[in-house]
């Protein structure tokens, strides 16, 4: 944290590296869209990471937005940088070369902020791989008056408790207001000649509410393990940290010129976020619990950022993304006045969208205008009826055979289905249900197609209960349980002679998730076990062939034997209503009670409406954050241009 | 709409030009497939009109040849493309250079002449910096390959460990500078490339290895007709510098 001298460019000392190192394009930089600025013509500096291999980080949406955001005002300084693989790592302890930024290979100890974007729990031991590559202190108490504020993001930052020893701070929710909030505090702080150092500038953000500083607030424990409190120990800072939420998204229509990488990544394409935030209430979904309120950009900002990032980035795809596209109250003619825009030209349009009604086959048919009609995706999520009240997601039987029909009679041949597993109350009969769903697919499809060219996918992923969601009290399947079932699924449809056959099944075992399930809901006491791993070796916890459950389970045993908890209270124990979560004094906006009582409902089978078509159902986001509900229709239309 | 029927086929390309480009600083690292992604872009950008391949899938007309390694720097890589529309070439260098990435910058745009691009493509010069190695042990060692009747050597393919002979494709090897050397070879199956030639330099004398790992750079592409080298693009003596 130092603005007299230039951080210098560390490229001449990693070429020699990167030729004896696999995919070095993606340690270079250099990509068309990347921004060049001078150190010293700078005062506040970041350097954003996601806490992954450059194929999987680059494409973040989360990241490219805060790039763009900070770059375009003259006094801050963001480069970016992303995990190291254990080759090229080696090599740079070796030759004493630190985390360097891709955009001008700066030492990643020499900016002011360090901040780092949390899709996922399982980048925490990257995150840890970095610190300790950029020379910087793993624990915050231990880092000195020149190392970076560690700041994190994202939505693994709604619970930051099993991080809270290795973070300076973190940011609840939008990034955008606040990334430039943060940076006006730290410039004032700097030129005040930075007033009481280090400590002084985070009780600074602490007190001003934009950031969470996990030192200031002090967690007491009950003798049997529960949290008794988390109360702040510094006066100035508040009680409950709340979320940030960024109201009229077409005043921010970010990313408009995004990084076009040399190298491969996983999503080559340019995304337009439609909306932000979903009120259809599944209870399993954190995303939408804590991005609520609905926020939808308008048709002709989603057209003019459409137009723009296809120019400046020369990219054939675009993703319509939000959580739920098909609900966007104007996605009728988003999508049919952007397919004719397009027809003719090689640019492709998809949405990700998940609702299951012949809407989206209308929408689909759009999109596919060039006539391939290969996959259409759907997710019921619960097998069985009564699964799907469970964790509200509104899909009759009849509506999935419907709209499976409408698929297969305008041409669509294969249709992939999402589910989960181990959902509360979930019994082996409703994961067997999926096999029947599956059988009566193929049965319908070949029906209304006359052909037997007719393929389902069954795609099923283990259930994690998240914080700040109706299920956050509910205890995890455990991976056996989990094991067990899809194993029982696997055999009743291997044993289908009818369709058995045309169902293709994908899964994971369970062991996976109950890490995740541990970094989810764990405490501050979740952090030695996160270090242990790492310092046993741990790191690209996303990555299957990095991935080690016994090493997690060794670590956790360890790193908790003197706290009378271990790795099955954190994740198969049902929590009550009286238990002080770890997470309780961060607010996402939703009332505690409202979700508690959708937990109940969710034992009872009963569902909620969503309240963007039906009366509020008081979740609470809106009064308690002063925000609401932005959605159309605007009747507005786009020009027809003729694109390149 | 009927699914699975074919798609219209697409027109030929009205125009075809051949192009040479460069790749050095750090671009020498993107992969051949990462060069053929950010062309692709370029190509978008600039808003060429390129001619596409027929099928489901159309795919802009651009073939490639002679790829240098990943890592190598080059002066002399070779491409041509199809276009949809006639353009000019000078026009199209100057704009398809504004929309590529630091470091990849195209030399030479031409109307492709009669025969294949590969066809005028049989042999390379290279320039290969060991780092510093003494001069009388690099002498030594060229002088030693050049003697070699057979220079056996070892390559990790797809396929596993392959043994083969790099000697014959070796048509001249000269030290010119401090630890540096120039190399003439024929593009041969399997292909002969530059690393090939310093692991059989270190064999016969291992104090060829200066520590650093050697850079690798590709000056010239043509084709050999016994005595020079002869510009792909007109058929000329390549004066090489």
């Amino acid at each position: 944290m130092s603005i007299d001298t230039v951080s210098p460019s560390l490229f001449p000392r990693l070429e020699p590296l990167l030729a004896r190192v696999n995919k070095p394009i993606q340690y270079v930089g250099g990509e068309v869209n990347s921004v060049t600025k001078e150190w010293a013509d700078t005062s506040v500096r970041w350097a954003l990471m996601y806490p992954d291999a450059y194929e999987v980080g680059q494409p973040n949406q989360g990241v490219a937005i805060l790039y763009e955001i900070l770059n375009e005002r003259d006094w801050i300084l963001a480069e970016r940088t992303y995990s190291v693989w254990p080759d090229l790592a080696a090599l740079m302890r070796q030759h004493g070369l630190p985390q360097f930024t891709l955009d001008n290979h700066r030492a990643v100890g020499d900016f002011d902020v360090f901040g780092l974007s949390f899709a996922t729990e399982l980048g925490y031991t990257n995150m840890l791989g970095a610190l300790d590559l950029a020379g910087i202190p793993l624990h915050a108490a231990d880092r000195r008056e020149h190392d970076p504020i560690v700041l994190a993001g994202g939505h693994a930052a709604f619970n930051p408790e099993p991080i809270a020893t290795f973070i300076d701070a973190a940011v609840l929710g939008d990034g955008e207001q606040a990334s430039l909030d943060v940076s006006e505090i730290i410039r004032a702080w700097k030129a005040e000649g930075r007033p009481e150092g280090r400590d002084g500038l985070l009780h600074r953000l602490a007190a001003s509410g934009l950031v969470y500083v996990p030192r200031f607030y002090d967690v007491d424990y009950l003798p049997d393990g529960r949290i008794q409190r988390v109360v702040p120990n510094r006066a100035g800072v508040p009680f409950r940290v709340a979320k940030h939420t960024l109201m009229d998204l077409d005043a921010w229509p970010y990313p408009k010129r995004p990084l076009v990488p040399l190298a491969e990544t996983v999503h080559e394409r340019y995304s337009v976020e439609i909306f932000r935030g979903c009120t259809r209430g599944c209870r399993f979904c954190q995303a939408g619990m804590i991005t609520r309120p609905v926020r939808e950009r308008s048709i002709d900002t989603i057209g003019a950022m459409v137009a723009e990032g296809l120019a400046s980035t020369g990219l054939e795809e675009v993703g319509l993304l939000s959580l739920s596209s098909a609900d966007h109250s104007e996605i009728a003619p988003i999508t049919k006045q952007l397919a004719d825009r397009y027809e003719g030209t090689n640019v492709s349009l998809s949405l990700p969208s998940t609702r299951v009604d012949a809407f989206n086959i209308d929408l689909a048919n759009e999109l596919s205008r060039n006539g391939r009609r290969s996959g259409l995706t759907f997710a019921p999520e619960g097998g069985s009826e009564r699964m799907r009240k469970v964790i509200n997601k509104m899909v009759s039987e009849e509506d999935l055979i419907n709209t499976v029909a409408a698929a297969f009679g305008n041409g669509w041949r294969q249709v992939k289905l999402y589910f989960m597993c181990g959902l509360p109350t979930e019994t082996d009969e409703d994961v067997l249900a999926i096999a029947d769903l599956a059988a009566r697919v193929i049965e319908t499809g070949r029906a209304v197609s006359g052909s037997r060219d007719i393929r389902c996918t069954v795609s099923i992923g283990g259930f994690v209960p998240k914080p700040h969601t109706p299920f956050q009290w509910a205890g995890q399947a455990s991976p056996e349980t989990i094991d067990h079932r899809l194993g029982l699924l696997r055999d009743k449809i291997r044993a289908d002679r009818r369709y058995g056959r045309a169902i293709g099944m994908r899964y994971h075992d369970g062991k996976p998730g109950q890490i995740e399930g541990l970094l989810s809901r764990g405490d501050r006491r979740i952090g030695a076990v996160i270090e242990a791993v790492y310092r046993d070796g741990g790191m690209f916890d996303g990555w299957s062939e990095h991935f080690s459950y016994e090493r997690w389970v060794r670590c956790a045993e360890t790193a908790l034997a003197d706290t009378g908890v271990d790795l099955e209270w954190y994740t198969t124990r049902e929590r009550e209503y009286r238990e002080v979560l770890p997470w309780d004094h961060l607010d996402s906006g939703l009332d505690r009670d409202w979700l508690w009582e959708d937990w109940q409902d969710a034992l009872d089978d009963t569902e909620v409406e969503d309240c963007r078509w039906t009366p509020c159902y008081d979740c609470g986001v809106c009064p308690q954050l002063n925000t609401a509900i932005q959605i159309g229709p605007t009747g507005r239309s786009l020009i027809p241009i003729t694109p390149l | 709409m009927t699914p699975r029927q074919p798609p219209e086929q697409q027109a030929p390309p009205v125009q075809k030009l051949r192009i040479r480009y460069a790749k050095t600083g750090r671009a020498r690292f993107a992969s051949h497939r990462d060069f053929s992604r950010a062309f692709e872009r370029a190509l978008r950008r600039a808003g060429v009109p390129m001619a596409y391949s027929s099928g489901f899938s159309p795919h802009p007309r651009i073939s490639y040849a002679n790829a240098s390694p990943t890592g190598a720097a080059t002066d002399a890589e070779y491409l041509e493309i199809g276009l949809a529309r006639a353009v000019d070439p000078g026009q199209l260098r100057n704009e398809l250079n504004a929309a590529l990435p630091d470091g990849l910058v195209l030399q030479d745009v031409v109307e492709a002449g009669p025969g294949s691009l590969a066809d005028g493509l049989t042999a390379s010069v290279w320039e290969i910096d060991l780092g510093p190695v003494p001069g009388d042990v690099l002498a030594g060692a060229v002088a030693g390959v050049l003697v070699s009747e057979t220079l056996p050597v070892q390559r990790m393919t797809k396929t596993g460990m392959r043994d083969f002979d790099a000697r014959p494709a070796i048509l001249a090897l000269a030290v010119i500078g401090e630890g540096t050397l120039r190399l003439l070879v024929e593009h041969q199956a399997p292909l002969v490339r530059p690393d090939d030639v310093v692991q059989a330099l270190t064999r016969i004398e291992p104090a060829c290895q200066s520590g650093q790992p050697a850079m690798f750079h590709r000056r010239y592409q043509g084709s050999w007709d016994g005595q020079v080298l002869l510009d792909p693009f007109n058929g000329e003596p390549l004066v090489l510098t």
